[in-house]
This record gives C-alpha cells, structure tokens and sequence, in this order.
C-alpha cells in the first residue's frame, strides 16, 4: 500500500477529483494549506501598511492505494493538475505500513 | 434655562417671524410647549447614536488580527456599560450642568445623579432626560474611538479606569466648552454642530498621546499584521453611517430644516470623501481598496461632523474631497512620524475632525444654532467672517492641547499604579484568551 499526497492549486480541485472518479479511486483526503517553492507570493497594501505574503494557498490531496493503482493515479493527477505555469504542485509517494477500516475493523489491502 | 433652551426659542422665533407665518400655537415671548415631532425624532436619533458604537466594534474588530478581535469589540462594548452609568451619575452634570463659578471651563455638580431634571422637564421643545440619553450616546462612542490606538496591547484594568477618567476629565470640560451654558467656547461663537471638536478632535489627539506613549506594537514593521476580517469592518462602516445620521441630523434638537440639512450634508460629505479616497489610492497605488474607500467614507463623516447643519450640500460635497484626499495623506504620514496608531483614530478623527471645524469657518452659510452665521466664503462682513473663522482656530488649538496634556498626564497616572501595555508573551497570545477568556475562531 502506498500513500499518494499531492500539492495543488485551489482551482484545481474538482477537475483533478473527477478525473480521479474516473480510474476507479473511491476515497480522498483534502486539506487546505499554504506553501510556496518557487512561485512568488503577493504583496497587500492596507491603508499604507504594506505586506509581503510568501505563502500562498493550496490544496493537499491524500489518497492510499494498492501498489497496483499507484502509478495511473500519480499520472492521473498529474494531467489534471497543470497548467504549465509556475505553482503546480508536487506529487510525493510514501510506503504505508497499516489500514484500517474502523466500521468493520477490516485490515490491509480490505480497508482500502 | 439652558442655553439650548434659548437658542430654540430663538430659532422658532426667528422663522416664525422671517416666513411670516401666522404664530405657530406659541406666542413669542412664553416658553415653548413640548413639540411631538421633536421629540419622536430625537428618541429616532438617540437610538440611532447609541448604534453606532457596535458599529464602531466592528469596524475596528475585522482590522485587528485574529487573536484580538473579541479584545478589540471589547473596548466599545465595555464602554457601553460604563459610560452611561458614569454620564447618569456626574458626567451629564460635569458636561451640562450650569457653569461653575463663571469660568466657562465645567458644569458642576448641580446635576449630580440627575437630580433637579424631572420626565416633564423640557430642554427647548423635547425633554430634557430625552437631551440626557441623546448626549450621554455621544458620550459613549468618542472614548471608544481611542481604542484605535491602544489596540492589540492595552491591559484591560487600564482601559477602563483611562476610560473612565477620560470622560470626566477630557470629555466632559471640552463639551462643556463647546455646548455648555456659559462655555467659554460657546460663548467666543465656536460653531461645532454636532462634535468635530468635542468628539473627534478630543478622542483623535488623545489617540495621538496613547499611541506615543504606548509604544508601538511587538513585531511592527516585520510581523504580518494585516485585517483579519475586512467583511467586518465594512458592515461597521454601513452601520456608522447609518447611526451618523442620528448624530448629525439629531443635533438639531428638533424635527426641522435644520436637522434637514444636517441629514443631507451627512449623505454627501461621506460619499465625496470616499470617492476621493478611493480615486487617491487608485493613483497612488494602483488599486482602489475596500479599506480605503469604507476609509474614505468615516473621514467624510468625521469632517462634515461640525459643519453638518451650517454649510450647504455644495460645500459638502468640497468638503468630503478635501477630508478623503487629506485624512488618506494624514494615515500614510504615520510610517516615517514613526508612531502606531494602529486603527487611524488620529489620522481620521483627529485630523478629519480638524479639518471639518476650520472648514466650518470657511464654508458655513446657514444659521444651523439660531443666530445668523459668517465665513470666509459666505459672509456679508468680512471683518466678521474673518473673526468667526479666528474662532474656529483657537477652539482646534485649546482642544488639541488640552486633549493632549490631559491624556499625557492621566496615561502616566495610570501607567504607575496598573500599568499600561499587556507583556510581550500576553501580546503575542492575543488579548482574547489572555484578557477575556474567549476565543472567536476554533480549529
């Protein structure tokens, strides 16, 4: 099992989950956050008090999937999520060790 | 009888005689009889004022950080409960009681707990405990808007006792000046028709003094310390705008052309000096913002505050430019004069207050108090124009100095015997949690 996390921008969100309906993923994750790397940030300007922002929104989408499923969901989200311009995103692949499911108590690759 | 009480006499008098009205139920010499419209307006007007400290509240609140938005709407609610009790006790006495010894400089203590003033009282056409209530709502928001400059650090055992002292020893004299029977001001001819100098001059100097003497907040300069909720703070402006009307229009005391005009000069002052506002920041940076323009709004509405029932709409207008353009420069000035006044309570109401009383002396063309007015623009003597506009300048300087001084001295009082600024791990907290207890937002 493997854990698929992914940094992408806000607006993104809803294509990158329709495309991932599509293949067959049936559960995700998703938290707002703020970040940057190499995109600038902003600056704000409130009556003469100027601020530079470096962080910048954007959504983390967390999905765990058989090993099987791994590749076509990176790829998956990886088309859905680009625009070609600065601020993309990341995608990271993480190993997982246990999963549960809490309703039925199923383990493994069952929970997922 | 009050002062007031014979300016209306006055008044009515004069249109009465002026538009040749048949006598309007009143023979000029007898003391008038309470007039229903009057008093249904002012009871309008009253609740009117007393809305716009919440609305204060949140003004102030979407400026302020997260952490301190409670602390910060805090300071006008406190006030809400303080100040009436303290105006009912001595400050309506202090404020409009009978001069004391012929100085012109208090109203005494003949008032005290409001004793002598019985319901069927009357101060000109309404009653005077109606006169009470609407003064003592005046009464509440001009130390509420200091808070602007001790936000995010101020203790709060030291806001209200300052709070307190404040009112008696600065309000009260300056709007005994200004308004009061015998006040030396009142009685050099200082027009001020509903607090640009006893309102917003006295809170804005005293914004000043706090601000310097305060210091400025931790983080300053480097710490992102931007307005959490601007929402907030533009549902404040709605709301004071809406409540102004009550304060400027109901300073008429009565149901009259007036107050017509004190309401109108009220819709346009604000509107040009958000206009302009806006147009400035535009220019200057590109973009017009939505601080700016609700900024823009108040600074019209501070300036137009003295002048609202003595210039016409014309001059309104002018005078709404000038306080947007000159209030949005007086808030940029504060980065290299190097003080915090966090929330602008200096650059929009000491400034704008200031420059709607001198303006008043520039543009002044109706009789709003009674008496027949002159100003540097519409005169028929100009030595007397020049004379009144002389007028104008000495009650902004006394204001300003003696706002000044006195907040100096009870600011050092109270810094020695409760302090004043909250600790830096108290500041970086947020006064929420630390001084109340109570948090807005959960995650």
């Amino acid at each position: 099992m493997k854990k698929i996390e992914a940094i992408i921008k806000p607006f993104k969100l809803d294509e990158v989950k329709d495309a991932l309906n599509k293949v067959g993923v049936m559960g995700i994750t998703v938290s707002e956050v703020k970040g940057f790397g190499r995109q600038k940030g902003h600056t704000e300007l409130y009556r003469g008090a100027e601020y530079v922002v470096d962080f910048l929104p954007k959504i983390k989408l967390e999905i765990v999937a058989s090993d099987d499923m791994v590749d076509q969901i990176v790829q998956t989200i990886e088309a859905a999520g680009k625009t070609g311009k600065i601020g993309d995103g990341k995608i990271f692949v993480v190993p997982i060790e246990e999963a549960v499911r809490i309703r039925t108590g199923q383990r493994g690759g069952e929970a997922l | 009888m009050h002062q007031r009480t014979r300016r209306m006499v006055w008044l009515v008098g004069t249109v009465g005689l002026l538009l040749g009205l048949p006598a309007l139920g009143r023979a000029e010499e007898a003391e008038p009889a309470m007039n229903a419209a009057d008093t249904a307006w002012m009871l309008v007007s009253t609740a009117l004022v007393l809305f716009m400290t919440p609305g204060l509240a949140l003004f102030y609140g979407g400026m302020v950080r997260k952490k301190n938005v409670l602390g910060t709407m805090m300071h006008s609610f406190f006030i809400m409960a303080l100040v009436p009790v303290l105006w009912m006790v001595v400050g309506y006495s202090l404020a409009f009681g009978p001069d004391l010894g012929g100085l012109g400089f208090i109203g005494g203590f003949d008032h005290v707990l409001l004793r002598g003033i019985t319901p069927d009282a009357l101060s000109g056409t309404i009653p005077t405990l109606i006169f009470v209530a609407f003064q003592g709502m005046f009464a509440v928001i001009t130390p509420a808007l200091i808070a602007g400059a001790y936000a995010e650090r101020i203790k709060f055992i030291s806001y209200a006792i300052f709070t307190g002292l404040w009112l008696l020893l600065v309000y009260a004299p300056i709007c005994h000046w200004v308004w009061g029977t015998g006040g030396w001001l009142f009685e050099k001819g200082a027009l001020d028709f509903a607090g640009g100098t006893v309102v917003h001059m006295s809170a804005g100097f005293s914004a000043l003094a706090f601000a310097i003497v305060l210091g400025k907040r931790r983080g300053y300069g480097t710490t992102n310390m931007s307005p959490h909720n601007l929402a907030l703070t533009l549902t404040g402006v709605g709301v004071l705008w809406f409540g102004w009307f009550g304060f400027n229009a109901g300073s008429a005391l009565a149901a009259s052309a007036t107050a017509g005009l004190a309401f109108l000069t009220t819709f346009l002052a604000p509107a040009a000096a958000g206009l302009s506002w806006s147009i400035a920041e535009w220019l200057r940076t590109g973009k017009p913002t939505a601080l700016g323009t609700s900024s823009g709004i108040v600074a019209g509405l501070v300036a137009i505050t003295p002048a609202a029932g003595f210039v016409g709409p014309g001059s309104a207008v002018v005078i709404g430019l000038l306080a947007g353009t000159i209030c949005y420069g007086a808030v940029l000035l504060k980065n290299p004069l190097g003080y915090d006044d966090s929330l602008d309570a200096f650059g929009v109401h000491g400034v704008g207050g200031m420059l709607g009383a001198l303006l008043t002396g520039v543009f002044a063309s109706w009789g709003g108090w009674g008496k027949p007015v002159e100003s540097l623009l519409f005169h028929t003597d100009m030595s007397a124009a020049v004379g009144q506009f002389s007028v104008q300048v000495i009650s902004v300087i006394a204001t300003a100095v003696y706002s000044l001084v006195v907040t100096f001295v009870i600011l050092m009082v109270v810094k020695v015997l409760f302090g004043l600024r909250v600790t830096d791990q108290v500041e970086l907290e947020g006064l929420d949690l630390t001084q109340h207890g109570e948090a807005n937002y959960h995650f």
